[in-house]
């Protein structure tokens, strides 16, 4: 298994959307590289013919009847939110100022 | 009721029970003495992360009122407990241990807390964990260190620690715990009680802030096997709210534990798994839990059960498989913290975008542990790693799950320490992920396959507490209570009281 770089957990950081810090980004990348070291024997597992484990009791297709039940009211969602605005929840702009 | 409130937050619940059914005690006169004894001594423990104080009054006043009307209460009617507090209730703080829902009252409640206050039990408070249930040791809370009631200067386990630290420290009766890599178990032994994990699917997730959905259950931490048995048929269960909650009545725990006290282990098949710390697999576990478990099998043997070694190979890979899979959904799960619908919104200054301020929210609202898992599990997940990584680890699930079908051709249950060494001290372990991730060796091997594994007290080393892991096939919870029942009746009889009695003798106790 490959080793990781502080400009991959940079990288991964903005996938994972945390504003890391400088600190953070030296000290994740060292302790990262372990944690990946020690998991590095699954990776040499004889597992080619092996299928994936889910569920110790197999099930199959839960499904519910496709009826309307008692969902949350709208005063009590939007009294959970961060903010709240006109009976809606407020998000900050999701467009650029150039598109 | 000759006693003193003293007594009666150190009374297990079966006792509660009885002076409740009985009229000796009011539920206003137990709670109570519970909400004092927090008062007084969680200043010193951090068990809680939040008390329900005048509620849970009001909710024993109820219990009295009904019970003087004549009403029909059930056996728990009145009795107090502590909920960890990734279990959603509604109109009370859940926090999950972190800072990203400080101050969130959920809409609606878990069904386990739901099913318990429609037994008529009290809700104390909500107590402290790791953050998202990420450690081994309640120190990754981004709210409070809690302390062990053994010794203050180390840990209660995790990342239950906060429901492990309360029930040992007599602040509640008894507590619900989850449980993904061994946050149940682990905390129970390194304080002394007994703590469940159910069979996955059998305990219903709805409601539980998630974690790692394929490993995540919820289960008691109890004072007596019997206690912890009563828990478990109260919370079990098909719930149509879980989609991988399993539709089959739940076995006969408490019939199992009261069965396994009477002491006959006769036609029982005990398995001790070699790979947790027998010959060549002894490296990391200290004497003294090695000394425990053993003197644990010699009782059982010795109240009749056949017990043989077995090897189950792949249990060696457990661990890393676990770092794989936990982190990977974990991931995926914590991506619905965003700062948007709920929780914690930082950085919104009308400037930013809703990316600048996801990221920021994110940031500031989860701790070390939480962002490297996070990274770590979105490593794991990327396009090009997915199969080396996740898809690997699932496959050696199926190899773990493979050993103990092999081992339950021959065996009844499977046995060895819960944890490798006792509780350890406070700040020794918390910047190194390794040794950290290591106080989970003994117990991942039963969470990846789903199965049930409970721990028991097996005695003191270095005077602190330690615990016997049994494991049984899947839905044969039953088993687990039953040998553990034998074990700790046998060891309360030959000491003469409960090990967690001893507790009271100690200097750290009040």
């Amino acid at each position: 298994m490959s080793s990781i770089s502080r400009s991959d957990v940079a990288h991964l950081a903005r996938l994972s959307r945390l504003a890391v810090t400088d600190e953070e980004l030296d000290r994740f990348a060292g302790q990262l590289d372990q944690v990946l070291a020690a998991v590095a024997r699954v990776g040499e597992a004889a597992v080619a013919d092996v299928p994936p484990m889910t569920h110790a009791v197999p099930l199959t297709n839960v499904l519910r009847p496709d009826e309307v039940t008692p969902s949350l009211s709208r005063d009590v969602v939007l009294a959970g939110a961060p903010a709240a605005e006109d009976g809606r929840i407020r998000v900050p702009r999701i467009l650029g100022d150039a598109e | 009721m000759t006693g003193t409130s003293s007594d009666l937050t150190r009374a297990d619940v079966a006792e509660l029970s009885r002076l409740l059914g009985s009229g000796e005690v009011s539920a206003v006169e137990v709670t109570r003495a519970h909400l004092d004894r927090i008062a007084a001594d969680d200043g010193r423990l951090g068990a809680y992360l939040h008390v329900e104080d005048d509620a849970a009054l009001a909710a024993a006043a109820a219990v009295d009122q009904a019970r003087a009307t004549g009403a029909e209460l059930g056996p728990l009617a009145g009795v107090p407990l502590a909920l960890k507090d990734l279990v959603v209730t509604e109109g009370v703080p859940t926090t999950s241990g972190s800072k990203i829902l400080e101050g969130w009252r959920p809409p609606y409640s878990a069904t386990v807390a739901t099913r318990l206050a429609e037994a008529g039990t009290v809700l104390l408070g909500k107590t402290n964990m790791d953050e998202f249930a990420m450690g081994s040791s309640t120190e990754n809370s981004a709210y409070q260190v809690t302390r062990n009631p053994w010794d203050a200067d180390r840990i209660p386990g995790g990342s239950s620690g906060g429901s492990s630290a309360a029930v040992a420290g007599h602040l509640a009766p008894w507590s619900i715990g989850t449980d993904t890599g061994g946050s149940i178990r682990q905390p129970a032994a390194l304080t002394g009680l007994v703590g469940h994990k159910p069979t996955y699917g059998s305990v219903s997730r709805y409601g539980l802030i998630a974690f790692s959905s394929s490993l995540d259950q919820a289960g008691p931490m109890a004072r007596t096997v019997l206690d912890a048995a009563v828990m478990h048929e109260v919370i079990g269960g098909h719930d149509p709210r879980d989609s991988t909650s399993i539709d089959t009545p739940l076995a006969r725990l408490a019939d199992a534990a009261r069965e396994g006290a009477a002491g006959d282990l006769r036609g029982v098949r005990v398995g001790v798994v070699r790979e947790l710390g027998g010959d060549g697999h002894a490296e990391g576990y200290e004497p003294g839990v090695l000394a425990r478990t053993r003197e644990a099998i010699e009782v059982l043997a010795g109240l009749g059960a056949e017990v043989t070694e077995v090897s189950c190979p792949s249990f060696d890979l457990a661990l890393p498989a676990y770092y794989l899979i936990a982190p990977s959904e974990a991931s995926s799960n914590l991506a619905r913290y965003e700062g948007v619908r709920f929780g914690l919104r930082a950085g919104d200054d009308g400037s930013r975008d809703l990316d600048e301020v996801m990221a920021i929210t994110r940031e500031q609202g989860f701790g070390p542990e939480v962002k490297r898992r996070i990274i770590l599990g979105t490593y794991a997940l990327s396009s090009g790693y997915y199969e080396a990584y996740y898809g690997q680890a699932q496959k050696v699930r199926t190899l773990i799950t493979r050993d103990f079908s092999a081992a339950f051709a021959d065996v009844d249950v499977l046995v060895s320490p819960t944890t490798p060494t006792v509780a350890f001290p406070i700040g020794t372990r918390v910047d190194d992920p390794i040794s950290m991730y290591a106080a989970d060796l003994c117990t991942l091997p039963a969470s990846l396959a789903g199965l049930p594994a409970i721990s028991v007290p097996s005695g003191l080393s270095e005077g602190l507490p330690v615990g016997l892991q049994v494991m049984a096939p899947a839905l044969a919870d039953d088993r687990c209570y039953r040998v553990a029942a034998a074990l700790e009746a046998a060891q309360d009889a030959a000491r003469g009281h409960r090990l967690l009695d001893e507790l009271g003798a100690t200097a750290g106790a009040a």
